[in-house]
């Protein structure tokens, strides 16, 4: 229950980080808030040679307002994130889903780029980075590249990145002004893993929905988008019977696995409420008469 | 390179400095390293909480941060709650609510809860529950502890915590 033997290696410039990851490979592995990394460490289930400690690049951290879009630092603590106002006003999805992530002292450590790289299939953030189309930003000493939340979640714990790239930045497109969102998940104790969770956004005009976005966690190998459930709302509109149509569309969907904590049935069946659920939030939180 | 650095950091007000191999946790550089054996060591992943200090301002797993990254922090651990004899407010209220029995968890629960009644002051009974899960206690059932920590935001802000849920 202790990490194997290990360096730390310390960058304060994205360019050393860079540097460091080229020369090491895939003997290295970037440290971020470590929430997720170090009990794997502990359990001796990940044995790098090399952490490259992203902590003390300040660079890194960072919440921006842009015309279109809020940019955050890969290194931007939950904690911060589930307290900022401009999140709460441009991206509600994402600070709603932020404070459903595990618990406040984890949130404390715990950065937006660790969990996205970590593509854990239960976690929050690439479900709500699927629903809301977030761009990520990639860095190596080959260049730059921007990755769509859509093509980045490849696998269990499996994400797009080469061995030499780091995520730098994170595009989180404005929600628009007519949208509501919820964030919905279910666990056996509040802070432990989801055994299925669902993300939420519809764009309303005259009451109707003309976009919808729902994307699933802890339902599969990675977070998904619930298209043929988006489709239904899309068509027939948020009212019960839609809703009622958008769960079952969303459980039949998934493809989820089973474990210790639920059968691949019962976490089908959770999915589609939660679906319901989060359907049932928007709609209320929008104020619209279906 | 493993081999051991020196580390410095403030806890409690007071430089401290010790060596520290890379991959050594926080919590064992506390406690096997400087003495300070008031932070107790549980699960070492994360889930328990027994470990839970304040680092920089806010509460943090000390099983998930190795000693290095300490190098420069202000730490808060529960030797720096009493004044000598006299107990920190939220101790006298843990005892006085019967909020620990065995007390293993307790450093732990007295950090988190110091954390999250300090940055926030509009918590409700609600919020106090589920801040109180980061931390397990396999002991008292939670009455006392929930109990324990309401009285103690009320204390710190002066006001009483609201029954309902304010979470929306």
């Amino acid at each position: 229950m202790k990490p194997p033997p290990l360096d730390i290696l310390t960058p304060t410039t994205i360019a050393e980080a860079l540097a460091l990851l080229s020369a090491h490979g895939e003997a290295a592995r970037p440290l971020a808030g470590g929430q997720s990394l170090v009990p794997l460490l502990n359990f001796r289930l990940s044995r790098p040679e090399v952490l490259i400690d992203l902590n003390r690049i300040a660079k890194l951290s960072f919440i921006e307002e842009r015309p279109d879009h809020i940019a955050i630092g890969v290194m931007t603590r939950e904690r911060a994130i589930e307290e900022s106002e401009l999140i709460a006003s441009q991206a509600p999805l994402l600070q709603e889903a932020t404070t459903q992530i595990a618990h406040l002292p984890i949130r404390s450590r715990g950065t937006i780029g660790g969990s996205l790289s970590n593509a854990d299939p239960a976690a929050e953030y690439p479900a709500v980075a699927l629903a809301l189309e977030f761009e990520l930003i990639a860095q190596s000493e080959r260049g730059e590249r921007r990755i769509k939340a859509a093509d980045f979640f490849e696998d269990v714990l499996t994400t797009a990145l080469k061995p030499d790239e780091l995520l730098t930045k994170i595009i989180v497109p404005k929600s628009p002004g007519q949208s509501s969102s919820a964030f919905v998940e279910i666990a056996r104790r509040h802070g432990d893993f989801a055994l299925a969770g669902v993300a939420a956004q519809i764009t309303f005009s005259a009451g109707k929905p003309t976009d919808v976005r729902l994307a699933v966690c802890g339902a599969g190998s990675t977070a998904s988008r619930l298209s043929a459930a988006e489709e239904i709302v899309l068509r027939d509109g948020a009212g019960v019977e839609a809703i009622k149509g958008a769960s079952a569309a969303a459980a039949a969907a998934v493809d989820p696995m089973a474990d210790l904590h639920a059968s691949a049935d019962y976490r089908r069946r959770l999915v589609g409420v939660m679906t319901k659920r989060a359907l049932q939030k928007v709609v209320q939180r929008a104020g619209v008469s279906a | 390179m493993t081999t051991s650095r020196t580390i410095s950091l403030t806890i409690n007000g007071e430089v401290l400095s010790g060596e520290a191999a890379p991959r050594m946790l926080l919590a064992d550089f506390l406690r096997d390293v400087l003495g300070k054996t008031g932070t107790h060591v549980g699960c070492e992943h994360g889930v328990c909480g027994a470990c839970t200090v304040i680092v920089d301002g806010q509460a943090a797993r000390s099983c998930l941060m190795f000693a290095v990254q300490a190098e420069g922090a202000d730490l808060k651990t529960v030797e720096g709650l009493a004044n000598g004899e006299e107990l920190h407010p939220l101790q006298k209220l843990f005892s006085e609510h019967r909020a620990l029995q065995c007390g293993y968890c307790t450093p732990g629960m007295l950090m988190t809860a110091i954390d999250l009644v300090e940055s926030n002051d509009s918590l409700s009974e609600e919020d106090i529950k589920v801040g109180m899960s980061a931390a397990l206690c396999r002991c008292t059932g939670y009455e006392g502890i929930i109990k324990a920590v309401t009285a103690y935001a009320e204390q710190v802000h002066g006001k009483p915590v609201s029954r309902e849920d304010n979470n929306g």
